[in-house]
C-alpha cells in the first residue's frame, strides 16, 4: 500500500507526495510527457538529446550537477519511446536544492551552443558504444522499423540516424523544449523522507510562478493491423544466430495488458518457466530464452527471443519456439501453473516498495497513463486473471500474421 | 513579499554526523556467526550466506564459479526442475554469485512464506550433487556467451588488464580460456563444494523483518554439526604478483568503432591506512560525474560516453584503475588527457572549493549506502569479510570530513604518479 497525496498547481503541474520515514533521503522525480514517438519523422533522436541537454545548464544556474553534488544528491535520467523522467535523491536537509534545480530547467535552459556541440558529440559516441560497437547492437534498430511501418515506435529512442542528431540546430532545440517541457505537461512526485505541507509550500515558492504552457494534444497515426507475415534476415559479424519475434499486442492501458503480462511469466519468467525448462534444458537448442512485453504506452509488442546454440537449425530453432506457443494457445493453463506467476509478480510488487525512488517513478508512470492510485489496485488486476483469458489472449496474440521475425545471424556460420 | 532569487542555491545544510545502524548478532549452535539488520518498511526478508570460496580458493579454472551457480541444479532430494518450481511458486529468488575471493547464497523470500523457503536454501547449500547432464548444459551456454563477450573491447580490455598488473598464474589476474569449459567435471565441483561449502567457512547476515523466530528456524537448519568440516584442508598457496614487464599494450580489433583504454596499477585493500584518503582522491579524480576525467574528457572534449576510476579492494591486494569507452579516431587525445590529468592531479593542489563539493557529495552517498535493511547488510557484509569492524565507517566519514589539499596532493604523489601506470588499449589507437 503507497499512500499519497495529490494537488495541482494553478499552473496545471500535478504534484504527488508520499511519506516514508524510514529513510533520511527523499526522491524527486520530474515526469515530462515526450518520448520518442513525439518526435518528427525527419528529426530522430530528438527527445534523447534533450534529455542530455537538460543537464547543460539553465537560464538561472550555469551547471546543474555541480550544486546537487554539493549537497549530497544523485541524479540520472532516461528517456524511452514514451516518456523522458528525471529523478534526483537526496538528504531531507538540503531538498529545497532540489526544487531550486529541477524548477529552474522547467523555467528554461540556458541553450548554448558549447552545451548543444558537446551533448551531440556524447550522443554520437553513446550510438557507438551502444549500437554499433557491440555484438548484436543495431538488433532493435532493425526490428523496430520491421514491426512498424506507420506508427512512431518504428524508430528507437536513439534515433533513425545519426545525422538526424548531427544536424539537429539550436531552433529545433528551442522549438522542441517550448512545445513539451512545461507544467501542463509534466508529473512532480516527491518520495521519502517528507510531508505534503512540506512539499506544498517548496513546489507553490519554486514551480508555481512557471507559465503553465499548453498540455500538448498527440494525434498520432494508428498503426494498422498487420494482416501478414513479416521475416528480416541479416548477416552480421557474431558468434551466433539469434531470434528475434515481436507480436503486436495491447496498450498498456488495456485491461488485457495483465494476461499478456502474466503470458510472458509463464514463458520466460524464472527457472522454472516454460520456455527456459523445455528450450534450454530439455532440447537443448537455445543457450538462453527470453520473453517479454515491450510495456509501451500505445499499442506495444511481444517479443519472444533466442539466442541459438551453436550447430542447431534456425528452422528447428524457430519450430520449437512456435510449438511452444502453441501449447499455451491449445491447453488452457493449470490452477498451480497460473498461481506461481501471480506469487511471483505479488512478491516482486512487495519488493519494490524497498525503494523510495521506484516507489516515486511507479507513482509517477502511474499518473501518467490513468491514476496514481493503479499502483495500489495493480495486483488485483493480476489476481483476477483466468486460464480462460491466459488462452484467449495468447491465441489472438501469437498469430503468424501479427508477426515479424528478425533472423539475425552469423556470418562465420555460413 | 520577498521576490524569488531564482540565481542563488538555497542555504546548503552540511550532514555532520551519520548513525550506523549496527545488527543483532547471534551464534548459532555451531559457532556460525549470524548478523541480523532489523529494518524497512516490508515483510520479506533477504537470507545471505557470505562462503571464502571465491575464485581464489579453487584449484582448477571454473571451479568455484560453476558450484556455485549449480548448487541449484540438483540435490539429493530434488531435481532442479523441482527445485526451480517450489522458489518460483513462493515469489522468492535464490541469488548465486562467485567472486575472487568471496561466494554468495542468498535468499530472496516474503516473510509468509519463509517456512517453506528456507527448507529449499537448506537443502541446497548442503546437498547439492551437481548432475554431470546439468553441469554439460551449463558449460555449454556459458562458453556460448563466453566467446560472444570475448568480442566485447570492454570485457577483454577488463580481464587482460588484471592479467597483465597481476600476473596470469595469481588469482587475481587469471583468466579462463575456452578450453577450461571442456576440462571440468562434475567431481571436480563435488570436491570444493566439499572443501569450501561448510559451517566453519561462512556467516550469515539477515536483512528486512527479522524476529526471534526466524533466527530459531535458522539454527534448526543450520546450526548443526552435520555440515561442519571433518577434516580441515590446507589452504591454497597463493603466488606472488607479476607485473608486465612492458608499461604499455594495445590488442588490436578490426572495425572497432571505439576503443577501450584501461590504465591503472596494482595498489592495496581497505585494511590499509591510506585507503580512506585514497577514497577521496579518487572521487575528485573519477570517480563521481563531476570529477576532473569526466569534466575534461566527456563534458569538454566529448571523446566519451563515460569515464571513470576506481579503487578495488580485495582479500590479498587491491588496484587502481580509469578505464573508459571511446572513439578509435580520438583515441590517443583523449589517453593523452588521462596522463595531463593523473600529473595536474599530483602537481597541482585541489582548490579548497572543489575538495568541499566532492566532501559534500561523497557524504550524500554514504547516507545512501546505509539507507534502507539490504544496503546496511552489504555495508556491513563488506567489512567483516576482512576482520574489520565499525570503526572502518568511523574512520572513513572522519577523513571524508577532514582530509585536506595537502594530503590530497602528497596521497597522488604517493601512489597514482603517472609514470607508474600500465596501459592497455583493446580496438584501436590513431
Amino acid at each position: 500500500m503507497i499512500k499519497f497525496d495529490r494537488f495541482i498547481l494553478k499552473n496545471g503541474l500535478t504534484v504527488i507526495v508520499h511519506s516514508d520515514f524510514s529513510t533520511p533521503l527523499v526522491a524527486v522525480n520530474v515526469l515530462y510527457d515526450v518520448g520518442a514517438r513525439d518526435e518528427h519523422p525527419d528529426r530522430t533522436g530528438f527527445a534523447h538529446l534533450f534529455e542530455h541537454l537538460m543537464f547543460g545548464g539553465s537560464v538561472n544556474i550555469p551547471r546543474f550537477d555541480e550544486p546537487l553534488e554539493n549537497v549530497g544528491g544523485e541524479n540520472n535520467a532516461f528517456t524511452s519511446s514514451d516518456i523522458t523522467n528525471y529523478y534526483i535523491t537526496i538528504p531531507r536537509v538540503n531538498l529545497e536544492t532540489a526544487f531550486w534545480l529541477e524548477s529552474d530547467r522547467m523555467l528554461s535552459l540556458a541553450f548554448s551552443k558549447k552545451s548543444l556541440d558537446v551533448q551531440r558529440n556524447v550522443v554520437s559516441q553513446e550510438f557507438n558504444q551502444v549500437y554499433l560497437n557491440q555484438p548484436y547492437g543495431d538488433l532493435w534498430l532493425l526490428l523496430k522499423p520491421l514491426a512498424y511501418k506507420v506508427h512512431p515506435y518504428q524508430w528507437n529512442t536513439i534515433g533513425k540516424s545519426l545525422d538526424h542528431i548531427r544536424q539537429a540546430k539550436m531552433k529545433d532545440v528551442k522549438a522542441f523544449f517550448k512545445k513539451y517541457y512545461c507544467p501542463s505537461n509534466a508529473i512532480l512526485v516527491v518520495a521519502g523522507n517528507v510531508t505534503t505541507p512540506d512539499v506544498k509550500k517548496l513546489t507553490q515558492k519554486w514551480f508555481e510562478p512557471i507559465p503553465s504552457g499548453k498540455k500538448h494534444k498527440r494525434d498520432l497515426p494508428v498503426e494498422p493491423k498487420q494482416t501478414k507475415e513479416r521475416k528480416k534476415t541479416v548477416y552480421r559479424n557474431v558468434p551466433y544466430d539469434v531470434i528475434y519475434k515481436a507480436y503486436h499486442t495491447c496498450a498498456r492501458t488495456d485491461p488485457e495488458f495483465y494476461t499478456n503480462d502474466l503470458i510472458s511469466d509463464l514463458l520466460s519468467n524464472g527457472k522454472s518457466s516454460r520456455l527456459y525448462q523445455s528450450l534450454v534444458k530439455k532440447k537443448k537448442l537455445f543457450s538462453e530464452v527470453n520473453a517479454y512485453l515491450s510495456g509501451d504506452i500505445d499499442k506495444g509488442l511481444f517479443i519472444v527471443t533466442g539466442k541459438l546454440l551453436k550447430g542447431v537449425s534456425m528452422k528447428d530453432a524457430e519450430l520449437s519456439i512456435d510449438t511452444e506457443l502453441q501449447k499455451i494457445c491449445k491447453k488452457k493453463v493449470d490452477k498451480d501453473e497460473l498461481q506461481k506467476v501471480k506469487n511471483k509478480i505479488e512478491s516482486t510488487l512487495i519488493f519494490s516498495e524497498l525503494s523510495v525512488l521506484n516507489k516515486a517513478m511507479n507513482l509517477a508512470s502511474a499518473e501518467l497513463i490513468g491514476n496514481a492510485e493503479d499502483v495500489n489496485t495493480e495486483i488485483e488486476h493480476y489476481l483476477t486473471v483466468t486460464p480462460e483469458m491466459i488462452q484467449e489472449q495468447a491465441q489472438l496474440v501469437f498469430k503468424k500474421t501479427n508477426c515479424s521475425t528478425l533472423y539475425y545471424l552469423s556470418k562465420n556460420n555460413q | 513579499m520577498e521576490i524569488l532569487n531564482r540565481t542563488k542555491q538555497p542555504k546548503i545544510f552540511s550532514i555532520n554526523n551519520v548513525t550506523l545502524i549496527k545488527p543483532s548478532d547471534y551464534t548459532l549452535d555451531n559457532g556460525i556467526k549470524c548478523f541480523a539488520f532489523s529494518a524497512g518498511t516490508q515483510d520479506l526478508i533477504k537470507i545471505q550466506f557470505a562462503f571464502y570460496a571465491g575464485s581464489s580458493h579453487q584449484k582448477k579454472a571454473l571451479s568455484a564459479f560453476s558450484a556455485n551457480k549449480l548448487l541449484t541444479e540438483g540435490t539429493t532430494k530434488f531435481s532442479s526442475e523441482e527445485i526451480a518450481n517450489k522458489v518460483d511458486y513462493y515469489g522468492s529468488y535464490i541469488e548465486l554469485m562467485a567472486e575472487k575471493d568471496m561466494a554468495y547464497v542468498s535468499l530472496y523470500t516474503l516473510n509468509k512464506h519463509i517456512k517453506s523457503t528456507l527448507p529449499l536454501l537448506e537443502d541446497i547449500i548442503k546437498n547439492s550433487i551437481f548432475p554431470e547432464h546439468e553441469l554439460t548444459i551449463f558449460l555449454k551456454n556459458q562458453k556460448q556467451e563466453f566467446i560472444t563477450n570475448s568480442e566485447k573491447v570492454n570485457f577483454i580490455a577488463r580481464a587482460k588488464f588484471n592479467e597483465f598488473i597481476f600476473g596470469s598464474e595469481h588469482p587475481y589476474g587469471a583468466n579462463a580460456i575456452l578450453s577450461d569449459f571442456d576440462k571440468i567435471k562434475s567431481s571436480d565441483l563435488k570436491s570444493f563444494h566439499k572443501a569450501n561449502y561448510h559451517a566453519n567457512n561462512c556467516f550469515i547476515v539477515l536483512a528486512g523483518s527479522v524476529n526471534q523466530e526466524i533466527i530459531k528456524t535458522l539454527n534448526c537448519s543450520f546450526g548443526g554439526t552435520d555440515w561442519k568440516l571433518k577434516t580441515v584442508q590446507s589452504s591454497i598457496k597463493i603466488p606472488a604478483i607479476k607485473t608486465n614487464e612492458a608499461k604499455n599494450y594495445l590488442i588490436k580489433k578490426e572495425k572497432a568503432v571505439q576503443s577501450s583504454v584501461r590504465i591503472g596499477k596494482v595498489l592495496f585493500n581497505k585494511t590499509t591506512k591510506d585507503y580512506h584518503g585514497l577514497q577521496v582522491l579518487n572521487t575528485l579524480f573519477g570517480g563521481y560525474f563531476g570529477s576532473r576525467l569526466m569534466m575534461n574528457i566527456r563534458e569538454d572534449k566529448g571523446y566519451t560516453y563515460g569515464i571513470g576510476s576506481a579503487i578495488i579492494s580485495l582479500h590479498q591486494s587491491g588496484y587502481f584503475f580509469i578505464t573508459s569507452e571511446v572513439g578509435v579516431d580520438v583515441c590517443s587525445k583523449a589517453i593523452e588527457e588521462i596522463y595531463k590529468e593523473l600529473k595536474k592531479i599530483r602537481t597541482e593542489k585541489v582548490k579548497l572549493s572543489e575538495l568541499t563539493t566532492v566532501k559534500n557529495y561523497m557524504t550524500g552517498s554514504f547516507l545512501r549506502s546505509i539507507d534502507g535493511p539490504f544496503a546496511l547488510a552489504e555495508r556491513f557484509t563488506s567489512i567483516y569479510e576482512y576482520g574489520l569492524d565499525y570503526e572502518y565507517y568511523e574512520n572513513l566519514f572522519q577523513t571524508i570530513k577532514t582530509i585536506t589539499p595537502t594530503k590530497i596532493t602528497e596521497l597522488a604523489e604517493q601512489y597514482l604518479n603517472e609514470n607508474s601506470m600500465f596501459e592497455l588499449v583493446v580496438g584501436n589507437k590513431k
